[in-house]
């Protein structure tokens, strides 16, 4: 037998909790007290409780229900989504694209901006209004990250000293090498998109320009509350901007961007807050106008037309894309066959499952009956 | 000098921290009163450390420093930290803030948490600390704070004050130089103890007197055994030789006992502060560490696996896309001078690092917080179980730890003490036999009993003197102590003269009690004379020379007496194995017969013997014991070996019979835990006749379990023990072994099904086992022992030390598997076993509160444990592992849809979601409602669980965190994590998703996925959620409403403080498209399908299990289940099953 000295020398413990001694103490104290526990539902873990069960019996009904309802939504969404019609136009103009925005291309790629170039293209059907036009790039990584933070949000707010203190965050475009602040700053604003379109509608032999609507593409919020211009100087805009330089990429400065429209130009713009808008994915589109105005207000009638573009973007060097697209809406936005489909899947999938359940259901219970008998 | 002692003191605090195992060199020597004790010799003033507790570990100044110290040390915390720092110093998609926020939030909460125990341990220190004691200087009373007390001070302590150090006893108020004391608070033993001063010093008892006094004492340095101490006073008379008296544990009075009965003491500091016996048993027990814990640390290893692979993926194809000149730097997309002038290398090891915080959330800083409530407050529910509580001692269940609330569900061995833990523990003297004949008492208690052997009462009669001198053994031979009046700790109240019996042992009381029965009273002790009043009502004085104390090596007891005539008697009394042998041989006939009777009947033995001594005898004894007391080294084994003289050649009286009834439901218990799975293992120091009917009447042993034994007995006396030892043991094995196939899987259900077997192996042959004189092919009998014990289902451990018992837990605790192991004990001698095993409970029983205090749990009776096991284990086993497995889950889907969205974004390590969305996501939206299910979750109502034993089985070898439901959460995990990006992905394709033709941007693609995400996960939750109490409802359904809520407020304001307002309406709009809103929908039914489809699958299985199971339970019931037979009928018939 061991001695049992050792026993007793390592058996006085205390425990390891808070202050021995203290705690010696609290534990006689206890002791002393009437430390019943008390007796509610919630310490004797016996609160009232719901305890589903999902069964067979009630989980067949819910398949074939969740089963039917998802096949009559997909339905809805996917011939909503093909009476969406769009048109789309390349023109970045890339080898073998042989139309004549390939010389513009090539001039752009040799640094010369301004080029125009003309689309033709032929409606067959008419698109009912309103149509929306998109511009879509490809391989174009608005979501990169260092990207992504080149921007100051202070600035674009219309402080003023965001203005002239653009964030660390914006360089390389924060400031020209002079150390002038630039306005706005950051690598976003720096690569607007300057494209310009015009669309002909050609009948009867004459053009008549389809007026494009440039209200309402961006978000409210934006527009309203999140951009907005430096406070006036003397009534005006240009000396807001006094003491700031263009994106070395503008050809001219904000406050010229639709000049001749106070409520449209420098940072409220809307096709500036529109790209400001970072895509989520590298091939995104962005809306550019809509067609909703004049003889157009019902759409676009069938017949052929004519879009004439000014090319100052470079996409070929990064080998993207650029696209014209109209596009009619319907309530549940662009032409997007995946809701559609992914609906009728899911539903018959919970379908073709709510019979083997009730299928393996009835054997089980015949086998049950048959035990019991 | 100075160097030398402040080098003892390192000794003495490193010795401290090493567990105090290794015995402490050298002694000190204290001078009574800082008196030098010649004029000659310098008075060297000696360096002890002062009396102030610290059990603080903290101070004001190095709180911050020290408690972040040791909170980094923690390997997650650590982590975390490198994670914040990466992100401060390396420019990383997301800010500091989203894993700083976190991480400080745990720091804090932690922090604080320690910090506040810490100030409750400062204000206990302070009150100890700053407490005003008297000491005597100069004659005079000086009072003072007691932290101001020094090695050598006079100290005078009153009646109900607690003794401010270890003090050596010199006067005493007593005219005998008595004290009683009560330990309550050290060890738990309420009862008072006798503490006795130095004999010389007993008169001087007057604050002069004790001025006086010039001497010195050597005693050993600090240790923290409370039950040892050995130290020698020399007391300095003038121009007198210096006497020596020896100082024992009986003249040290120890630090936080409380004086009781006496009016004032003088005792001289030895032990001061951080010294005294109390201090150094503070330090506290090792941790034990949970299965579980170390199934989220493999699980930990996987995930941060997933994520330095993720993170390498990324970079490796970061590079490979960047190798094309347009995709690295694009004219649109620049790079700043700094970016172009880093090297190559350095910028990949940013970029990894950058991934890495990225995809860091997959290992939850969140999840160690939420773990820790869980336990936390998880515990409460123990402790508040009303079914726990027991009304006599008016406790319920008391949780020391609550880091091991889910090994309670996977325990496979139980260890169990007899007594005290299977039985109540409170003895009832039954019968006696004197010279050979039966004395029972006329009423007879045992319910039912029958004997078959005739008439029991009277059975003979022995002579009269002999009686007499029995009795008188009985009422002289122990240490029973009386308290009058007061009933404050009253074990056993005698209603006619308000006197209690106090005893450190039940059984004393119980044989004291018998005696009184038969007419001899023992009215107490005073002046060293003992008064017994005898049956003619005469009172007998009887003067008690020495104790040989009870331990439990020797088994036994003595008293030496002087009767009023002046002869000299020794009582003995003792277990009969240690008795017999000590006595003439041609008495003990007729009382074995008798004791082996009583043992089979369950009850417990004493034999009493005595001897008469002649004066020389005496002397020579006095001479002997006085000797020894003073001896400063080795004294423990002087003295057995003198109490082993000292007990020889003595004459048997008789012998006693005590009960100790089983507890109510401990077989019930026994059963239900037998049913689920656990193997019960009876570790007693008891004897074996004794524990075998105990396991019997327990139900541990079936009518049809086969005994095995290994003991003395089946040994024989002869010198081959180890020849015979080995061939039983091959035999064992042989016997063993074909019975059981050889997968091992099956082991569980086979037991259930052949034969059972039943092991009885008692203290001696276990060491001839693990000890072997002969090492050669020990190791191999052992592990032959070890398979046989494993195979058995009930396994009879008896004659055990403490130590051994510790022993045989962490034999089975080291087997291969590592068996979960607990082990239930109420007594001090339990305690190592407490300590070892991986759960250990204590009983709140009558021999002190040691068990309890050194347990994880305690208590009251054991029948609790079948709750404590069935239901709380059970349940918070299956909590915590889903917590575990669901927080890994929904972090995985919760990155992998950023892991995947970086394929899209060309590597840049862009996030997916907005930062406040990453910060929170862990913090609120999806932690309460898996808390709120992780305390409150009842997948099986409580009732089944305990009705249904057989359920603990399913959850057996940590079935739920092994690798299997691993791989199907992992999976789970992934398959949501791709449907939540791929559905938003092809949904993107064309992302003008407003009837107005407008478009959305990345910051709504990434709340898209987030609220996908955050309602596929809680509604998972809700999937898995069976009881649903209104917390449940109210954190399920709040918890979203919270997000929704939260998503638009946080996009509703442009914040000042965030550098860019990237969520400014983005909910806003994102819930105005008609799309988004069906693609939710959708995406969150398509991940929820398999679950559900699942759950529909496993509950058609389950009902026709349920069918087929209450089928045979009709069918069982039928058949009657055997009867509950009076526990010795029971034993004798099972008599024929031994080997």
């Amino acid at each position: 037998c061991g001695p049992p000295r050792a026993v007793l020398g390592s058996g006085a413990g205390w425990p390891a909790g808070p202050g021995g001694e203290a705690q010696v103490r609290r534990t006689a104290m206890a002791a002393a007290a009437q430390n019943k526990p008390d007796n509610t539902a919630f310490t004797q873990q016996r609160l009232p409780a719901w305890q589903p069960l999902l069964s067979a019996g009630t989980a067949l009904p819910l398949f074939f229900c969740v089963g039917l309802a998802c096949l009559a939504l997909g339905l809805g969404l996917h011939f909503s989504s093909a009476t969406i019609r769009e048109r789309e136009l390349d023109y970045s103009g890339g080898a073998g694209g042989g139309h004549n925005c390939s010389s513009c291309a090539n001039a752009s790629r040799a640094g010369a901006a301004g080029c125009t170039c003309s689309l033709h293209f032929e409606l067959a059907e008419a698109l009912p209004g309103p149509v929306c036009l998109y511009y879509e790039l490809s391989n174009y990584y608005q979501n990169h990250r260092r990207y992504g933070v080149s921007r100051d949000d202070r600035q674009l707010s219309g402080d003023s000293w965001g203005l002239s203190n653009p964030a660390k965050e914006c360089s390389p475009f924060r400031t020209d090498p002079q150390g002038m602040p630039i306005a706005p700053c950051g690598a976003i604003a720096n690569s607007l998109f300057n494209d310009t379109f015009a669309l002909y509608h050609l009948a009867n032999g004459k053009a008549s320009p389809v007026p494009l609507d440039n209200r309402g593409i961006s978000w409210w919020t934006d527009s309203n509350i999140k951009f907005s211009n430096p406070e006036l100087v003397n009534g005006s805009l240009p000396a807001a901007f006094k003491g700031t330089v263009k994106p070395p990429n503008w050809p001219h400065a904000a406050y010229l961007l639709d000049a001749g429209n106070p409520n449209n130009t420098g940072f409220i713009n809307e096709d500036f807050i529109v790209w400001m808008r970072t895509a989520a994915l590298p091939t995104f589109r962005k809306l550019y106008r809509r067609v909703r105005q004049g003889n157009f207000s019902s759409g676009l009638p069938e017949g052929s037309y004519r879009l004439d573009i000014t090319y100052n973007y470079p996409v070929l060097s990064f080998q993207g894309t650029k696209k014209v697209i109209f596009s009619t809406v319907s309530w549940m936005g662009g032409k997007n066959p995946f809701l559609g489909i992914a609906y009728l899947v899911f539903g018959s999938a919970c379908i073709l499952t709510g019979f083997v359940m009730l299928a393996v259901h009835l054997r089980y219970q015949q086998q049950n009956q048959m035990d019991v008998e | 000098m100075e160097f030398s002692i402040n080098q003892e003191r390192l000794l003495t605090l490193w010795s401290m921290w090493c567990a105090g195992e290794e015995k402490r060199v050298g002694t000190r020597t204290v001078f009574v009163g800082h008196r030098p004790v010649s004029e000659t010799d310098a008075y060297v003033e000696q360096k002890f450390c002062d009396n102030r507790i610290i059990s603080s570990k903290y101070t004001v100044w190095n709180f911050l420093p020290k408690n972040l110290f040791e909170q980094f040390r923690r390997i997650a915390n650590f982590y975390f930290l490198i994670i914040f720092l990466v992100q401060v110093i390396v420019d990383t998609p997301t800010s500091p803030v989203t894993s700083g926020l976190p991480l400080f939030f745990v720091i804090t909460v932690t922090a604080i948490k320690q910090g506040y125990e810490d100030w409750l341990r400062h204000r206990a220190d302070r009150e100890v600390n700053k407490s005003s004691i008297f000491l005597i200087e100069n004659a005079k009373q000086v009072k003072k704070d007691s932290e101001k007390i020094k090695v050598g001070d006079i100290v005078e302590v009153k009646a109900d004050e607690t003794f401010p150090c270890d003090l050596i006893f010199l006067a005493s108020s007593n005219d005998d130089g008595t004290c009683y004391v009560t330990t309550a608070s050290l060890d738990g033993e309420s009862n008072f103890k006798t503490h006795y001063a130095v004999r010389d010093t007993t008169v001087l008892c007057t604050d002069d007197a004790i001025d006086s006094l010039t001497a010195t004492i050597e005693c050993e340095q600090p240790q923290p055994d409370l039950y040892k101490f050995v130290g020698r006073i020399n007391i300095y008379r003038h121009n007198q030789e210096p006497v020596a008296r020896s100082l024992g544990p009986e003249n040290l009075l120890l630090k936080g006992a409380t004086l009781k009965n006496t009016k004032k003491i003088y005792g001289v500091a030895v032990y001061t502060g951080m010294e005294t016996k109390m201090a150094l048993n503070y330090q506290g027990k090792s941790q034990k560490r949970s299965a579980v814990e170390k199934s989220i640390n493999a699980f930990l290893m996987v995930y941060l696996c997933i994520l330095l692979s993720k993170a390498t993926v990324c970079t490796t194809m970061k590079y490979i896309w960047q190798s094309d000149p347009f995709n690295d730097e694009p004219w649109y997309n620049q790079k700043t001078e700094k970016e172009r002038k880093t090297f190559k290398i350095l910028r990949m090891f940013t970029d990894f690092l950058s991934f890495m915080v990225l995809f860091n959330f997959i290992i939850p800083v969140s999840m160690y917080v939420t773990v820790e409530m869980q336990k936390f407050l998880g515990s409460f529910f123990i402790s508040w179980d009303k079914e726990m509580y027991d009304e006599e001692i008016r406790e319920g269940a008391l949780v020391n730890t609550s880091d091991l609330n889910e090994e309670l569900g996977q325990v496979e061995y139980v260890f169990t003490d007899k007594t005290g833990t299977l039985t109540e523990n409170s003895m009832r003297f039954i019968e006696c036999s004197i010279d050979g004949h039966k004395y029972k008492d006329g009423i007879s208690e045992v319910d039912g009993f029958c004997h078959t052997d005739g008439p029991l009462k009277y059975y003979g009669k022995a002579e009269k003197c002999r009686e007499e001198l029995f009795l008188r053994a009985l009422c002289l031979c122990h240490t029973v102590q009386i308290k009058e009046g007061d009933t404050v700790d009253g074990l056993i109240v005698n209603p006619e003269r308000r006197c209690t019996y106090i005893s450190s042992s039940p059984d004393e009381i119980a044989l004291v009690k018998g005696a009184k029965k038969y007419g001899f009273t023992f009215l107490g002790l005073e002046n060293e004379y003992m008064k017994v009043k005898n049956q003619k009502n005469e009172t007998e004085m009887y003067q008690r020379l020495h104790v040989l104390n009870f331990d439990p090596v020797r088994r036994r007891m003595s008293v030496i007496v002087r009767t009023s005539t002046g002869k000299f008697f020794l009582f003995c009394k003792g277990a009969d194995s240690s008795i017999f042998p000590r006595v003439q041989q041609d008495e003990i006939q007729q009382t074995k017969v008798h004791v082996e009777r009583n043992a089979v009947d369950g009850y417990r033995t004493l034999c009493v013997a005595f001897k008469e001594l002649t004066q020389d005898d005496y002397d020579k004894i006095d001479r002997q014991l006085g000797e020894a007391k003073m001896a400063l080294q080795d004294r423990e084994e002087k003295m057995a070996r003198i109490f082993d003289d000292i007990e020889t050649d003595m004459h048997l009286i008789g012998a006693t019979a005590v009960e100790d009834r089983l507890q109510e439901h401990a077989a019930e218990t026994i059963e239900a835990l037998q049913a689920a799975g656990m193997k019960v293992w009876v570790l007693t120091g008891d004897k074996m006749e004794t524990a075998k009917s105990t396991c019997y009447a327990s139900r541990l042993f079936q009518t049809n379990t086969e005994l095995l034994e290994l003991t003395v007995k089946t040994m024989g006396d002869s010198e081959r023990k180890e020849d015979r030892l080995h061939e039983l043991l091959l035999e064992y094995h042989k016997k063993l072994l074909p019975d059981f196939p050889k997968n091992r899987g099956n082991l569980k259900r086979s037991w259930t099904v052949s034969q059972e077997y039943g092991l009885i192996i008692d203290g001696s042959t276990l060491s001839l086992i693990l000890n072997p004189s002969q090492d050669s092919s020990s190791s191999h009998y052992r592990s032959i022992f070890l398979q046989i014990c494993l195979k058995c289902t009930a396994v009879l451990c008896c004659r055990m030390a403490p130590l051994q018992k510790a022993q045989i837990v962490r034999l089975v605790k080291n087997t291969k598997g590592n068996p979960i192991t607990l082990s239930v004990g109420d007594g001090a001698n339990d305690v190592s076993m407490i300590l070892e095993a991986h759960v250990g409970i204590g009983i709140k029983g009558k021999e002190g509160r040691q068990a309890a205090r050194n347990s994880d749990y305690a208590v009251p009776k054991f029948k609790h444990l079948r709750k404590l096991l069935l239901a709380h284990g059970h349940l918070y086993y299956v909590r915590i592992a889903h917590l575990v497995q669901y927080f890994f889950y929904k972090n995985l889907c919760f990155i992998l849809p950023q892991f995947l969205y970086q394929f899209f974004c060309g590597f840049s390590q862009q996030p997916l979601y907005d930062a406040a969305y990453l910060t929170m996501y862990n913090i609120c939206f999806t932690s309460l409602p898996i808390l709120a299910h992780s305390l409150l979750e009842q997948h099986i109502s409580i009732e089944t669980l305990m009705s249904e034993p057989r359920l603990y089985l399913k959850i057996s070898n940590n079935a739920m965190l092994q690798w299997k439901p691993f791989l199907y959460w992992t999976t789970l995990g992934a398959f949501e994590g791709l449907v939540f990006f791929f559905g938003v992905y092809f949904l993107f394709q064309n992302s003008s998703l407003e009837d107005n033709g407008k478009v959305f941007g990345n910051w709504t693609f990434g709340s898209i996925v987030f609220t996908i995400l955050v309602f596929t996960v809680t509604l998972k939750l809700a999937l898995d959620t069976r009881f649903w109490t209104w917390m449940n409802h109210f954190v399920i359904w709040g918890s979203l409403a919270f997000y929704v809520f939260f998503s638009f407020f946080w996009g509703g304001i442009i914040w000042p403080f965030l550098k860019q307002q990237r969520m400014y309406f983005v909910f806003a709009h994102m819930v105005m498209s008609l799309s988004t809103w069906l693609t939710i929908v959708l995406l969150i039914f398509i991940s929820l399908f398999p679950e559900i489809l699942l759950i529909v699958f496993k509950n058609v299985k389950r009902k026709k299990h349920q069918k087929k199971l209450s089928n045979r339970k009709e069918s069982d019931s039928l058949s009657s289940r055997p009867s509950i037979r009076p526990l010795l009928l029971r034993t004798f018939s099972d008599e024929s099953n031994v080997l």
